[in-house]
């Protein structure tokens, strides 16, 4: 049983230029919406999922959801320093570090004005998070009025670049270094020495013990005994469990809004698509009457038409997800509702999103295929050739 | 009727003197009428006819109004045509001018009662007095009771019967007919030739009408004869 | 209007094709209408706020409070009528999806200064006496299922430990802006609580002026009190208050409107491809028309009435069943949106914008319509 040709089923588009030019740019324009959804959703969670590894443990108050809600006092870490299920650092002092955090109010570049994390470090904070790398600068020195601040702290507030100075509770600092913490949360924070934070910001206690395991299988034993101690009320978590499981409403928001406006737009191109693929079939009655009388299987008739249904949508998939790549390259942020501040993020535009939007591109080809050709196979022979 | 000068020109109610027209494509000019002059008196009934190409639907299209001469100059019925501008022009055809098509041209979304209303639509007339004359066009042809009839359902006679009662609902003077039998069988083609000469004889339209058939031509008062853009002879009697 | 069988005609006889543009059309604006309804839900908080209200925190953040001995201060500022406080809780109600706002108010001024915030007076009285009572918004105790009586525990976050209120008043705002998902409690029962390093502060002032245009001259006398304290203060309009927040969020109205815009582009491509696709059938009619003595001004306006009323019908369709829609179901896509009502302004822009696309659909069809030649036109038919 023989196909018809794919050259056919291309031809035909390229013969209706406009029509099809017009509808392969409405299908595009829903893959890139598509993508568009997916990206911003997942790049806000891209940058909360690799913010933590797995091979650490984050200790704050029991209850707290985020650092900012979560007190640890000097004794309590100290404690918790003393634990053995903590690796050990290069000069032989436990791989952890108690870290102060707080929010402050710094402007955006773009003039509105939104919450930062500001973290007060100890000396192995930054080797805890193996991402984060200085990316320009130096450290801060401790005792000096000096911060460092992450990547997308710089790009996107104002007086964040390398060497500018920033009033901070009353002080004024100097950005001494740029973080580069390959996108997770640590890119839209700003770090300074935790001993000066304390005074500074008013804040005579932590707000969380990070540390390394020496293995990550002690963890439950670590836990255990932590969250049991009638001192403090303590709660361990996995870093990365930890700073993942704040992404949910956020996260959640964007991605079913982008669900629900790309289905429905689907359903408004879809539509489109099947007027266009309808009035195809409906001027070349005699051909596709004259392939019948000639032999062609009214199957053969019909994938014919599903095909050049496909291949117009899939055109439309390529233009959406080539328009899609430079989406990459921008930043934005919004507020993680559980820090109540700013986590920045680049839209996360992966292979398998494109994919994706390709996949969904000819989805719609084949349900705004599949009426006009079924027309098409169905169509009485006699009375299709006789339109001549 | 040699081409010479008329009766008094009131009387004309045609009149063309030296009439050209080029058409152009790609850049090659085809001239299709070389000065051509004439004069047609009100009320009678003038076939055109004349081989493929010489022109006499172009001929016809300049009396019609629905195209406008290279050179020369095309007056018809109180106005010289090539000084009207378009919008006037299609005024003038609305008031004076009843166009019958070979293929019928109605409209095929539009019920027969819907298209011989179509010219009413561009006059002052309200609902009811267009419906009065839509229904007195149809009776005329013999039509009133397929009025909510779509073209589809029509028979080709029965079309062509409804695309002259949409030529004459708006009681122009002129009736311009390209090939209006061309497209029917014997019988039907008498149907509509005899409507015609009843409408020129008992109304007074004045009429103008291509055709290839001879039998269609004796049915006329004279015949003109095109060939290569040049009227050469002509048979029948003035009236 | 005279012609409106004939423009009607053509979409009639081919329904389908009819049928499917004008819905891709409604549900493109329905889909704007949302989106837009996103925006101006935000904005709804902002309606809400009072011009005759201030909001007093700390300077550097909402995170640090401010001391209690201030009050005594600010009531004596010039301009200032009423002085109230409260400390947002941010406890935790069973689950921590369970995502409401709880706040410790001092609930005599509270009630004085929030007359949007409509309870019986009995359930203000029983509130007023009782400390460990509390009172909910109408929305919130519908969705729990609370009644009068009820104790609700709460689980402190920020202010560690159980909490149990007893719900003695049930309120509803005073205009459909005002958000009815809190809880609010005394800030005497808080306080009480407290160890004792964490007594006697305040999270923020609220304070009363007789009109809004006070507000900036009050707002700078506050700070400038407290400018070289140990706790600084950032007094703003309550309004102002609000819409940091909400800036917070994001550029929100940018993410709209790139989404509302390439809908409306992807729609306006589909409806000028079938525009067009419906216009190529027509240039016999179109040369028909002209002959009979329809002049190209008055058929281009037929053609782009044709596409115009297409896409007038697909927006009405759609934005009215967009306000439909989202009055039947509530819509707060979990407790973000106290209210998604999408507003007649919205409905009117979408409608504008609908005819907009039909004008732009239509244009080259129109266009072409009014241009065509009849000569030309009906010799490549014969």
């Amino acid at each position: 049983m023989a196909g018809i040709p794919l050259v056919y089923s291309i031809r035909n588009l390229a013969v209706r230029r406009t029509s099809t030019t017009l509808t392969a740019l409405g299908i595009g324009a829903v893959a890139w919406v598509f993508i568009f959804t997916l990206a911003l959703a997942g790049g806000f969670e891209a940058a909360l999922r690799t913010t933590g590894s797995p091979k650490n443990a984050i200790v704050v108050r029991s209850g707290a959801a985020s650092e900012l809600m979560s007190i640890v006092s000097r004794e309590g870490a100290s404690s918790i320093t003393a634990q053995p299920e903590i690796a050990r650092a290069a000069d032989g002092s436990p791989f952890a570090a108690s870290e102060l955090v707080v929010i402050w109010n710094l402007e955006r570049n773009s003039g509105s004005t939104t919450n930062v994390i500001v973290r007060g470090v100890s000396p192995h904070s930054l080797a805890l998070r193996e991402k984060a790398k200085l990316h320009a600068g130096r450290l801060f020195r401790p005792g000096l009025n000096e911060i460092v601040v992450g990547k997308l702290v710089s790009e996107r507030f104002k007086q964040c670049a390398l060497d500018d100075k920033i009033k901070l509770a009353g002080r004024e600092w100097t950005v001494v270094g740029i973080l580069d913490a390959a996108g997770s949360a640590y890119d839209s924070e700003v770090w300074g020495d935790v001993e000066l934070f304390m005074p500074v910001f008013d804040r005579p206690v932590f707000q969380n013990v990070t540390l390394r395991l020496d293995d990550p299988t002690h963890f439950e034993a670590l836990k255990k005994r932590l969250e049991a101690d009638p001192r403090y009320s303590l709660q361990v978590k996995r870093e990365d469990e930890f700073y993942a499981a704040q992404s949910g409403m956020m996260a959640t928001f964007l991605r079913g809004l982008g669900l629900f406006v790309t289905i429905i737009m689907a359903l408004g191109a879809v539509f489109g698509a099947l007027n266009t693929m309808y009035a195809s079939v409906a001027s070349r009655t005699k051909e596709i009457g004259t392939l019948l009388a000639l032999g062609f299987s009214r199957g053969a008739v019909m994938t014919s038409v599903l095909v050049e249904s496909v291949a117009l949508c899939l055109v439309g998939g390529v233009i959406g997800c080539l328009l899609a790549l430079p989406v990459r390259s921008f930043t934005t942020g919004t507020m993680s509702f559980a820090t109540f501040s700013e986590l920045a993020f680049r839209f996360d535009v992966t292979p398998m999103m494109m994919v994706s939007g390709l996949v969904f591109a000819a989805l719609m080809g084949l349900v705004g295929g599949f009426f006009p050709a079924r027309r098409a196979a169905m169509m009485p022979i006699t009375e299709a050739v006789r339109q001549a | 009727m040699t081409p010479t000068e008329s009766a008094a020109p009131a009387e004309a109610l045609i009149r063309l003197r030296d009439v050209h027209k080029i058409y152009h494509r790609d850049k090659i000019e085809i001239p299709v009428l070389t000065g051509l002059s004439m004069d047609v008196k009100g009320g009678e009934f003038l076939a055109l006819m004349g081989p493929s190409g010489s022109g006499k639907s172009t001929l016809l299209n300049l009396i019609a109004g629905i195209d406008t001469p290279s050179r020369g100059d095309v007056w018809v019925a109180g106005a010289s045509l090539g000084a009207l501008k378009p919008g006037k022009l299609a005024a003038w055809r609305a008031r004076n001018v009843g166009f019958i098509f070979q293929l019928y041209n109605l409209i095929p979304v539009l019920t027969a009662y819907q298209n011989v209303e179509l010219p009413l639509l561009l006059t002052r007339l309200n609902g009811a007095e267009r419906k009065k004359r839509v229904h007195l066009a149809l009776e005329l042809v013999g039509l009133q009771d397929r009025d909510h009839h779509f073209p589809h359902q029509l028979s080709g006679g029965q079309e062509q019967r409804v695309a002259i009662a949409r030529a004459i609902v708006g009681d122009p003077t002129l009736l311009v007919a390209d090939e209006p039998t061309g497209d029917l069988d014997a019988k039907n083609a008498e149907e509509i030739l005899t409507l015609l000469q009843r409408l020129n004889r008992e109304m007074g339209k004045t009429i103008v009408m291509v055709t290839h058939d001879p039998h269609a031509a004796e049915r006329a008062h004279a015949t003109l004869h095109l060939e290569k853009g040049v009227l050469i002879e002509q048979q029948g009697a003035v009236r | 209007m005279k012609y409106l069988g004939y423009i009607t005609a053509h979409l009639w006889r081919h329904k389908r094709r009819t049928f499917l543009t004008v819905s891709s059309i409604a549900i493109a604006l329905f889909l704007f209408c949302t989106l837009r309804t996103v925006m101006t839900s935000f904005d709804a908080a902002l309606r809400a706020s009072a011009d005759t209200r201030l909001v007093v925190r700390h300077a550097a953040s909402l995170v640090f409070p401010l001391p209690f001995s201030y009050r005594d201060r600010l009531a004596q500022i010039d301009g200032v009528t009423g002085v109230s406080y409260g400390n947002w809780f941010g406890g935790i109600y069973q689950d921590p999806k369970n995502n409401f706002a709880q706040f410790a108010v001092d609930v005599p001024t509270f009630v004085k200064l929030f007359p949007e915030v409509e309870m019986p007076p009995d359930q203000v009285s029983a509130w007023l006496a009782e400390r460990t009572s509390c009172v909910v918004g109408a929305t919130l105790a519908a969705k729990y299922g609370w009644k009068l009586g009820d104790a609700i525990p709460i689980q402190g976050t920020i202010y560690p430990g159980e909490y149990r209120f007893t719900v003695r008043g049930i309120y509803k705002g005073k205009t459909a802006d005002v958000d009815e998902n809190t809880l609010f409690f005394h800030w005497d029962y808080l306080n009480e609580a407290m160890p004792a390093v964490r007594k006697d502060w305040v999270g923020i002032y609220w304070l009363e002026i007789p009109n809004g245009d006070m507000a900036a001259d009050v707002s700078g006398r506050v700070d400038a009190l407290y400018a070289n304290s140990s706790q600084p203060t950032k007094t703003e309009t309550e309004k102002a208050f609000q819409a940091s927040f909400i800036s917070m969020m994001g550029n929100v109205s940018l993410l709209m409107t790139i989404l509302g815009s390439a809908i409306l582009f992807a729609i306006l491509l589909v409806t000028i491809n079938t525009m067009m696709m419906a216009a190529r059938e027509r240039t016999t009619e179109i040369a028909v028309l002209k002959t009979i003595g329809f002049s190209d001004d008055l058929v281009l306006r037929l053609v782009g009435a044709e596409a115009i009323l297409v896409s007038v019908t697909g927006g009405i369709l759609g934005c009215v069943a967009a306000w439909l829609i989202f009055q039947r179901v509530d819509f707060t896509a979990g407790g973000m949106f106290p209210n998604f009502t999408v507003m007649p302004q919205t409905v009117g822009l979408g409608i504008v914008l609908a005819i907009a696309m039909g004008l732009v659909s239509g244009l080259v069809p129109a266009l072409q319509a009014g241009r065509l030649r009849i000569a030309t036109a009906l010799r490549k038919v014969a």
